[in-house]
């Protein structure tokens, strides 16, 4: 059987012993509503478009944060491949910050920029930032020094040999590193979003729990499952091994 | 001369910093359009010069003219070839080639000159592949007709076919002959194949190991293709073979000592 459909098999059943235990009164309803009741919730939730506000927001800040978180992580990769000095310094400064989950940032983000989509964008790009500047520098230190040699037998060298050779070559490590930030940035926007206001699916989800509603609650951590694991599987994944495929690695 | 090659000595420095000698007074004078091997054991240098010539390595002294010119960077004039083709995975076969052409020419004269090439290494139905999709062979044709798409002066070849089987290496030095043969250019072929530098050189350099130096310099002068001359060629295997042996004895019996210390 294709692994497909055995995992169809699963969540059917999953999903069937769910609507059973809750229609038999199990438990209260309260503690884990029935999925005909969380599926009702989010029918509900994007009929009156609150889900799609909600969705526009958190994409929106989840947008910007990781565009700058991008930019900046690819900026300081470079930095940190290309001068020691930087290395000795800021890098090994990266590996410390990377180890602090960067919802930890949130109530300083508060303080500096008040309780707003700044503040949960911010922790959005510390959460990326890093991830991406370990990787960049890790890529471009891993270039092969025959791809170097060549190309400098070939008359380039300079910046010339960066944007023909070292840059194209490390491409691997920018889709994964890429990968990873989406990853991290994901999980510290949902964080932040807990703890501002929307909207938001983070901010949904809070005031859903705070008002009981808890098919609601179920609802919009099913949504951010899905969009996690589609972006990662679909999108990444897929890139990632093209791309590996065709570097022969 | 075209090359000449004056009194070139290189060191490389060992974990504890001390200096270890790989290639000692190295003289060695080449004509234009002369196909020369540097034939020796594994580990006598020969990699190491050639890339000393190409420009990638700094000598510890001495000095390498081109024409007159002294050679301290990598330059256009000197296209390398490496025992694994080098190429770029992220471009294919077309772009690969144009790679050296595209600061000095248009687009469009870039790609005939590269389809030129293409052509004359037998890849013109190959070129919007990408380098994995391609075997061993076909990619070292590739990077022999990269090489020779810039028209340098120099072909630089460090052991090219080193890495592919037998038919295939045959039928390549049957290609690289007539390319050599209609290009005209000097060729300097680092190999550790006796039969393969008698095949193709005008000129065979043997060198001997620790310290690298030039053993002797022999001419092969038989008509090509070299094919209908085999007992010839035995006889100058033979004779290199005299050379190279005690050669590989010297690096047995070192390395046994070697252990012997340990
Ligand atoms: N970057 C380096 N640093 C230190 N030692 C080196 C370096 N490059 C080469 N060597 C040493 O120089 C010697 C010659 O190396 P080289 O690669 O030129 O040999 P070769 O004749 O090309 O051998 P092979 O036939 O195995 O390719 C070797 O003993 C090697 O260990
Ligand atoms: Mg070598």
């Amino acid at each position: 059987m294709k692994p497909i459909y055995k995992r169809i098999i699963f969540f059917v059943a999953i999903i069937g012993l769910w609507e059973l235990g809750a229609r038999l009164g199990l438990w209260a309803e309260i503690i884990l509503p029935a999925p005909s009741s969380v599926f009702t919730s989010l029918y509900n939730g994007f009929e009156n478009m609150t889900l799609v506000y909600d969705l526009i927001g958190s994409f929106r800040r989840l947008f910007i944060g990781l565009a700058i978180a991008l930019i900046l992580g690819t900026s300081i990769g470079v930095l940190i491949a290309k001068s020691k000095t930087a290395d000795d310094t800021i890098g090994s400064t990266l590996l410390a910050f990377q180890s602090v989950p960067s919802i930890v940032w949130l109530p300083l983000a508060m303080m500096w920029f008040g309780l707003n989509d700044k503040a949960v964008i911010f922790v959005v790009v510390l959460g990326g930032t890093f991830v991406m500047a370990l990787n960049v520098r890790t890529g471009i230190k891993n270039v092969s020094p025959l791809y170097i040699k060549a190309a400098q037998t070939m008359g380039s060298r300079g910046l010339d040999l960066f944007i023909r050779v070292v840059f194209p070559a490390s491409i691997p490590y920018f889709v994964t590193g890429s990968r990873l930030a989406w990853a991290f940035a994901w999980r510290a926007l949902i964080a932040g979003e807990l703890l501002t206001t929307g909207p938001g699916l983070g901010y949904t989800l809070r005031y859903a729990s705070d008002f009981g509603n808890m098919s609601m609650v179920i609802g919009v951590m099913i949504i951010i499952g899905v969009i996690g694991a589609v972006v990662d599987q679909l999108i990444f994944q897929r890139i990632e091994k093209s791309v590996a495929r065709r570097w022969g690695l | 001369m075209f090359i000449s090659i004056n009194q070139l000595n290189k060191q490389f420095l060992d974990k504890n910093e001390n200096a270890a000698t790989v290639l000692k007074d190295i003289d060695l004078q080449i004509n234009k359009g002369e196909f020369v091997s540097i034939l020796g054991p594994s580990g006598c240098g020969k990699s190491t010069l050639l890339s000393i010539v190409a420009g990638l390595t700094e000598a510890t002294s001495g000095k390498i003219l081109v024409e007159d010119k002294e050679i301290k960077k990598p330059g256009k004039d000197r296209g390398m070839v490496f025992q694994q083709a080098a190429l770029f995975p992220w471009i294919n076969v077309l772009e690969n080639v144009m790679f050296p052409l595209k600061k000095d020419m248009s687009k469009k004269d870039a790609e005939a000159q590269a389809r030129k090439y293409l052509k004359m290494v037998q890849l013109t139905n190959y070129l919007d592949h990408y380098p994995h999709e391609l075997s061993g062979g076909m990619q070292q044709r590739v990077a022999i007709a990269r090489a020779l798409a810039m028209d340098p002066e120099i072909l630089l070849m460090d052991e090219p076919f080193g890495a592919l089987d037998e038919q295939t290496r045959t039928r390549l030095h049957g290609q690289l002959e007539e390319i050599w043969m209609e290009t005209k250019k000097t060729v300097m072929f680092v190999t550790h194949s006796i039969s393969e530098s008698i095949k193709l050189s005008d000129r065979i350099i043997v060198m001997g190991t620790r310290p690298g130096t030039v053993l002797t310099d022999i001419k092969v002068d038989l008509p090509r293709p070299r094919d209908a001359y085999k007992t010839e060629m035995v006889e100058i295997e033979n004779h290199i073979m005299s050379y190279l042996k005690k050669e590989i004895d010297k690096v047995i019996s070192e390395e046994q000592n070697h252990e012997a210390n340990i």
